[in-house]
Order: structure tokens, then C-alpha cells, then sequence
């Protein structure tokens, strides 16, 4: 049985999806309430997998945790804490607990996270594991084994439409999408004339592309992202528009802004959907949506 | 090719000799010379800490190139001060320990970490070239070696952290698939980037690994 999500996917509806993180502990009360708040406004929610290369409870858990909830999840799976072995494992296991979507990562680096000195694995890479989900849905395993019980996956990637340079982005893409992506989730977009560009391009490929839709909450990390985070450009006048705002309302005005821009992306039927990352405020995620129009 | 060392905290050789008293220094011509983590001016260095340290010093010698045969001839050498000696320690990389190993059965006490195979790129840098895989791509990859020159050594192109052209992990090192796209498309060849590399086979000659030439 096809996923919900692939169903949604097909439909040709404007799509939404959201993401929550696992704990770092067993603690899984706010995760549960953001799953409550919004598994019913999304076509489906993303698990993150130890984000940022810092241990948490995993993506899988959090993906149960999903089903077990009556939602939709998309279970986020980097190749940077397992080797083929072990994401073949968890994939198989995924499908039988009705995980039946997957976002194939490579992975952060893990200098950049809280176990600075752990072995990277990255004995797959993202292209890698999205081959790998195929050959897993042919019935067969990394070793050429047939498998007793298949899987079948809604499988997806990430793209990022501001990378400089983005020439050798755009070769993986393509090769992404040979490997049978069939959606991409982007790294946050800001700037709707550069994003309308990529989708110039992108909009032959047949696959799905969901913008990428990060809440600015304020300023400052506005700033800081467009400064320090690889493959994010914040326009000034964005910064400007938030440093404008009084202290208090500065999130209102992210907010805002993230309503306006998924509410430009979807009239103007630029891309195929939205991914919308709180990072931390899932809470106002309905809002965003509200001032979207959604 | 150059086998990149660097010198152990002071600390910590102290505390690998613990018990051990009367230490033959050894140092390398070659590669531990170059980065000044061996050489007979490090050895002299190491002589004065040790004897700081309370050790007494039995004796030491710079071999000219400490991983092949002329070890064996330094050890011969060297053989009654080493014989009078509690162990040895070396100022060669991990090779030269292995093998002053073949010929004498002291205990041998690295002073150096072996990082990495590599070249001298400028004077005084040194830059990781080979990882030895042994499933050479750089007849695909323009000649840099991804495993080696990105981070988390992708083969089948860049990862999302790459960013004007640096790799995620220091804001100083160049991503190696940023030069590895600039340098096929000036070679004009971009289709071997287009190809999926398969996941690699890190057993191509499983450890412990060996080869017998006939």
C-alpha cells in the first residue's frame, strides 16, 4: 500500500511539511504535543535525525511515535551515524512498523555537533541511500540477498537552491533524482526570485519540489544564518523589514514573512509545496500557516 | 609521500614510561626530520626532558630512514647501549616502530602520533594526499582525491555544507567537490561527475592486510 504522503505527492495538491526533533533524553512530552498540534495541518511531519550532528532520541522512535499518533511521518535518515548494514536494518524495521516515507540525508559533518570526537560513518552517501531504498523495494538487499518481506518507501532528498557555487549541487540533484527521489525538501529559501530561477530549471525533472520555509524569529538570527549557515542567503531587506519591528513583535514578523512567502509560492505556482522548519517554535507553526492563508 | 607526525604531550610519553628508566632515544632522517618531530633536534630535546623527567639517558641515533633495512643496521649498531636500555623510545612514526620491532624485543615507546600519508604542498605544509583505499578514483575525480580532501569522503559529489566553496567543518579548507567540478569542467570532461559511484568495498584487501609480490 502506497504511503499517504505519495498519495498526497500524486494528487497535485500544494503540498505541506513540517518538522519536529526528537528529545535529547526519553522525555518525549514535547515532541507528542507538537505532533498533536500538527499532524492534521500537514501531508506529513519530518523526524529529524540527530539534527546538527548532536545525539538525540532517534528519528526512528520519533517516527513511531508519529504512527502511533495516526500522523504521517517522514523519517529523516543521514549516513553518518550507520553503515549500510545498519540503515538496511532500520529501514526494514521502519517499513514494518508502517514508516513507509524517507528523507535520504547525508549527514553534518559530526565536528560540527556535541560528539565531536565519534567516528563518522558515511560509509553510504545520500545518492548511495536512495539506491539503496530501491534495491531494498526490488526485494533485494547491499548484499544481493533476497529479502523475505519487501518494503516499499515513499523516498526523498534534499536540495539546496542557494549553494555557491551551485553547479555541482545541481549535477547531484539530477543524479538524485536518476536514483528515484521523488520529492525534495530544499534548504531554506528567502529570496523568491533566485528560488523562481532553480524552479526554472527544476521544473522539467519529474519530481516534487518543496520549498524550504525556515521561520525567522529574529534579526539577529536572520544575520547570523545568512552570515554563517552554508547554502542560506537572507536578503537584507528581510533583516531590515525584521529590525524594524519592535523586540516584541519581531516573531509575529517572521511569521509573517513566512506566511507571505509560502502564500507567494503557492498563487504564483512556483513549486509543488512547502517544508515548514519552526527549528524550536513548532508551536507557531498553525500560525504561519493562518498568515499563509492555508 | 611523507609519513606526517606529531610529537605526544610531554605528559603523556612521561606516563607511557612510567617504570622504564634507563631509555635509548631514536629518531628518523626522513620523514619526522622534515616535520621537525624527529629529527636530531628534536632527539636532543627529548634527551633534556627526559632527563627531567629522572630517566637516565642510554644512549640515541638518528637512522637514516627509520622503516627500512638500515634500521636493522642502526639497532646492530646500538646494540650494547640498547641491550642496557629499558626501552626505547621513538622519535620515528609508527612505521620506524614497527620496524625496530623485527630486531629487538625491548619495549618500544612511540613519542610521535602518525597522522597521515603526505605531501609537502608548500614549504612547512603538509597536506593528507592518500588514504589508501585501494580503489583509486582520481582518474575520475580530476586528480583530488575525495576521500582524502572531503570531509566526509563523498564520491558521488558535494554534500549541503559546501559553501562558496569551503567545506562545512573549517571555513579554511576548500571543498574538495567544489575543486573537483571547477577542474573536470576546465578538463572538459563534467560527464564523469554526471556517473553514480557505487557504496565502495572497504575490504578490497581485508585486514590485516598483506600482498606477497613473486
Amino acid at each position: 500500500m502506497v504511503s499517504r504522503f505519495k498519495e498526497a505527492l500524486d494528487s497535485g495538491k500544494f503540498l505541506i511539511t513540517s518538522e519536529v526533533a526528537p528529545p535529547k533524553g526519553t522525555n518525549l512530552e514535547k515532541l507528542l504535543h507538537h505532533i498533536d498540534l500538527l499532524k492534521d495541518k500537514v501531508d506529513a511531519l519530518n523526524i529529524t535525525d540527530h539534527q546538527s550532528s548532536v545525539m538525540r532520541f532517534p528519528s526512528l522512535g520519533g517516527a513511531l511515535a508519529v504512527i502511533e499518533k495516526g500522523g504521517e511521518p517522514i523519517m529523516q535518515m543521514t549516513c553518518r551515524d550507520r553503515n549500510r548494514m545498519a540503515l538496511e536494518a532500520d529501514l526494514l524495521f521502519a517499513y514494518s512498523r508502517g514508516i513507509k516515507n524517507v528523507l535520504c540525508l547525508t549527514g553534518d559533518a559530526v565536528p560540527v555537533g556535541d560528539h565531536k570526537e565519534a567516528k563518522g560513518v558515511f560509509d553510504l552517501d545520500s545518492l548511495q541511500l536512495l539506491m539503496t531504498v530501491r534495491q531494498l523495494m526490488e526485494g533485494q538487499d547491499l548484499g544481493g540477498n533476497n529479502l523475505d518481506g519487501g518494503v516499499e518507501f515513499c523516498a526523498g532528498a534534499i536540495v539546496t537552491p542557494e549553494a555557491q557555487p551551485i553547479e555541482p549541487q545541481l549535477i547531484k540533484f539530477e543524479k538524485k533524482i536518476e536514483a528515484g527521489a521523488e520529492f525534495f525538501q530544499t534548504q531554506a529559501i528567502y529570496d523568491l526570485e533566485n528560488f523562481t530561477k532553480f524552479m526554472d530549471y527544476a521544473r522539467p525533472f519529474k519530481t516534487k519540489i518543496l520549498a524550504g520555509i525556515v521561520l525567522l524569529s529574529s534579526a539577529r538570527m536572520a544575520k547570523y544564518m545568512t552570515e554563517n549557515v552554508p547554502g542560506i542567503f537572507v536578503p537584507q531587506a528581510l533583516i531590515d523589514e525584521l529590525s524594524g519591528a519592535p523586540k516584541e513583535e519581531m516573531l509575529a514578523k517572521g511569521i509573517e514573512i513566512a506566511g507571505r512567502t509560502i502564500a507567494a509560492l503557492k498563487n504564483g505556482a512556483v513549486c509543488d509545496g512547502v517544508h515548514i522548519m519552526a527549528i524550536g517554535r513548532e508551536e507557531v507553526v498553525p500560525d504561519i500557516l493562518a498568515a499563509a492563508g492555508l | 609521500m611523507k609519513s606526517i607526525t606529531r610529537q605526544k604531550p610531554i605528559e603523556d610519553i612521561q606516563k607511557s614510561l612510567n617504570g622504564l628508566d634507563k631509555i635509548f632515544v631514536v629518531g628518523c632522517g626522513t620523514c619526522t626530520t622534515m616535520t621537525k618531530t624527529g629529527g636530531i633536534e628534536q632527539v636532543e630535546e627529548m634527551k633534556v626532558h627526559l632527563q627531567e623527567m629522572g630517566k637516565r639517558v642510554t644512549g640515541s641515533t638518528v637512522i637514516p630512514t627509520a622503516c627500512d633495512d638500515m634500521t636493522e643496521v642502526a639497532m646492530k649498531e646500538n646494540e650494547q647501549f640498547i641491550r642496557s636500555s629499558d626501552a626505547i623510545l621513538s622519535m620515528s612514526c609508527a612505521l620506524g616502530v614497527h620496524r625496530m620491532n623485527l630486531y629487538i624485543d625491548k619495549p618500544i615507546i612511540p613519542a610521535v602520533d602518525t597522522l597521515f600519508i603526505g605531501v609537502e604542498e608548500t614549504p612547512g605544509y603538509f597536506r593528507e594526499a592518500c588514504a589508501q583505499c585501494g580503489q583509486c578514483l582520481l582518474g575520475e575525480t580530476a586528480g583530488i582525491c575525495p576521500i582524502t580532501a572531503c570531509h566526509k569522503g563523498l564520491v558521488n559529489g558535494p554534500c549541503g555544507g559546501t559553501n562558496n566553496g569551503k567545506c562545512e567543518v573549517d571555513k579554511e579548507k576548500d571543498c574538495a567537490w567544489t575543486l573537483i567540478y571547477n577542474r573536470l569542467k576546465e578538463q572538459g570532461r563534467l560527464d564523469l561527475m554526471r556517473q553514480y559511484q557505487p557504496p565502495r568495498n572497504h575490504h578490497i584487501v581485508p585486514r590485516p592486510r598483506s600482498v606477497r609480490v613473486q
